[in-house]
């Protein structure tokens, strides 16, 4: 199991065939830093500027925020929780918080089962046509919500379950499925059938086969796909924005945006500070599984 | 596999009957595809044949419609925010899409260089990827703000220009305002993408180019690019795609404006049906992105490479 996770990130960690450090020693120090070193410090900062702005914007005082002749904007002077307080004491925030986990633990939990039995099914069983599901499910990562939102919200307006949080339950699944499928059928593909062989031979079943042996040996997999599918459905927005009506049904990116922004006076020291507790808790997901993370991301698009 | 065997010993009719089931793969095949199956029926492939029925019909919010054949398409025809959404879209796509490419290879090329705290370098740079869109596009929404962008006052400090300037209110402005903050999000996906394609090809390739006397040019353009280039094809595809259908993004910035110059197909299409009411021609406006969506994915499909991943893979 070790190496097997080994030889899934090793793809991304070092060169597949050779362990030499290449030709970098032949560039000198200073043309090193104008080429590599200073691009790479600018991409960084460009990157990364946004955040430091939410940031510093969520704990300035209201009168230092609009007044550049006399406090620096990239600085702060006695920093404030106020904005963080007045989202946390005074709004449906928290609600937010709790419905964006709850139901992106949902449509993961649901994503991750079904995908799993899909992915074996089409991967290991190889029935007949499985090859034209394979594909099948291919197409179907490639359908765009901005394609279904309409139809979908008018079937979940018929079933009756237009501004629960059930609805998004439902309907996220819809591009979580396929890219787990996907992800896991690549995962599964390389786990040598040859463990699968002697199972059979001696006597054990496809149920015990998929518990006993692939499933332990695909925990990485699983990790991968069940964090990813996390994550966009964290920040999935343009169903929840159509399907939820009522303020406390709402997720964290349509609520920072529905209800924070009142009128003309935009309050961007409240509405930095929901950006930024909002965008916490997939970076600590992140930041504890980035292996994980980019062997995901590229998975699904190598292979 | 001891207890393998004790489990199958025992004679429960489920037992009995799983591994009869068992012993048919295809049976049990279906079995096991039913509940993706049936999910992705019922919530995708019906809500997509619902879609292109409802472009044919004028239903409304609140009142089922009758179908009018071409009409919806017919008065799209005639209608200028749609064409002219149609151009800001290809517009839109192309532009970020180019440079997204440009830029994201770049950071790959640097990143895949021997560096100290490479992969903590790795990590951060993938960040604008991992929060959501809407929450950094509210903070690019200050960034961009008409009197307090912290951008023109960098510039004016440094002595560039001297009056703010007006991100999101001027057409052009605002068109390549939400076009750097699409490029800003989508450049990490692309960088480590191509990174980890960097990371296969092999140094020696490199070393063996450079004693035949390659420039540093011709090493890239003879042997990372061809390397690289199906890695390329799937990665700009996917690019493509979600440049094409964006919608979070100039819904929080711009909502279409100023003048509808950044108005996308996905937010016209958004506008007219649930503000709007007018179900009917939201649908058809978001089915009139199908084409443009399969002319991509026909074109990486023949065009750039013939490869597994578009088979399902295996063999």
């Amino acid at each position: 199991m070790t190496d097997h996770s080994q030889a899934k990130s090793g793809v991304s960690t070092v060169g597949l065939t050779d362990n030499s450090t290449g030709m970098s020693y032949l560039d000198n120090a200073p043309r090193r830093f104008l080429t590599v070193i200073l691009p790479l410090l600018v991409f960084v900062f460009v990157l990364l500027f946004p955040f430091y702005w939410m940031a510093i914007t969520a704990i300035k005082p209201n009168h230092q925020l609009t007044d550049y002749a006399h406090y620096s904007p990239l600085w702060v002077v006695g920093p404030t929780l106020d904005h963080i307080k007045y989202l946390l004491f005074e709004t449906t925030y928290p609600h937010w918080l709790w419905n964006t986990l709850y139901v992106s633990f949902c449509a993961t939990f649901i994503s991750l089962v079904t995908s799993v039995f899909a992915a074996y099914a089409i991967e290991r069983l190889r029935f007949h046509g499985s090859r034209w599901v394979g594909l099948g499910i291919f197409l179907a990562y490639l359908v765009p919500p901005s394609i279904l939102f309409i139809p979908l919200a008018l079937m979940v307006f018929k079933i009756g379950i237009y501004d629960t949080k059930l609805a998004l339950i439902l309907t996220y699944p819809t591009f979580l499925v396929p890219f787990s499928t996907w992800l896991l059928m690549g995962y599964f593909r390389s786990i040598p059938y040859e463990l699968e062989e002697c199972a059979l031979v001696d006597g054990a079943s496809r149920w015990q086969i998929l518990t006993k042996i692939l499933l332990p040996l695909s925990v990485p997999g699983l990790i991968s796909a069940g964090i990813f599918s996390f994550t966009l459905s964290w920040n999935e927005f343009i169903y929840a924005l159509t399907f939820i009506q009522s303020s406390e049904n709402k997720t964290v990116p349509v609520g920072v945006l529905t209800e924070l922004v009142r009128s003309d006076v935009y309050e961007w020291g409240s509405l930095m500070a929901g950006a930024l507790i909002g965008s916490l808790p997939v970076v600590i997901l992140y930041s504890f599984f980035v292996d994980y993370y980019v062997s995901s991301m590229t998975g699904a698009v190598k292979e | 596999m001891a207890d393998i065997a004790a489990h199958r010993a025992s004679p429960s009719p489920f037992r009995a009957w799983l591994s009869r089931v068992g012993q048919g793969r295809h049976l049990l095949g279906l079995l096991f595809l039913l509940p993706a199956a049936v999910f992705l029926l019922f919530f995708l492939t019906y809500p997509l044949g619902l879609g292109v029925w409802l472009g044919f019909t004028d239903t409304r919010i609140g009142r089922e419609g009758v179908f009018i054949g071409l009409e919806n398409y017919e008065s799209l025809m005639g209608d200028s925010v749609f064409w002219l959404a149609v151009f800001n879209t290809l517009l839109y796509t192309i532009g970020a899409s180019i440079l997204k490419f440009a830029l994201g290879l770049w950071l790959a090329l640097l990143l895949n260089q021997n560096l100290p705290f490479k992969s903590f370098f790795r990590a951060i740079v993938l960040l604008p990827w991992v929060v959501p869109t809407v929450l950094s596009a509210i903070a690019f929404w200050w960034i961009f703000d008409a009197q307090f962008s912290v951008i023109s006052w960098a510039l004016i400090k440094l002595g560039l220009i001297d009056h703010n300037i007006n991100f999101l209110g001027d057409t052009t402005n605002a068109r390549a305002s939400v076009i750097a903050a699409n490029v800003w999000r989508g450049i990490p996906f692309v960088a480590i993408s191509l990174l980890a394609g960097l990371q296969t090809i092999p140094q020696s390739l490199h070393e063996a180019a450079t004693l035949d006397g390659a420039t540093g040019w011709q090493r890239f353009r003879y042997i990372t690019l061809p390397m690289l280039s199906p890695i390329i094809a799937v990665v700009m595809t996917f690019s493509v795609l979600f440049t094409f259908t964006d919608f979070q993004l100039i819904y929080v910035l711009t909502r279409g404006g100023p003048l509808n110059a950044t108005h996308l197909m996905a937010t016209l299409s958004f506008q007219r049906a649930i503000p709007g009411g007018q179900l009917g021609e939201g649908a058809a406006i978001a089915v009139a992105m199908i084409p443009f969506l399969l002319s991509a994915i026909l074109f990486s499909y023949f065009g750039l490479q013939r490869r597994k991943w578009q088979q399902g893979g295996g063999d």
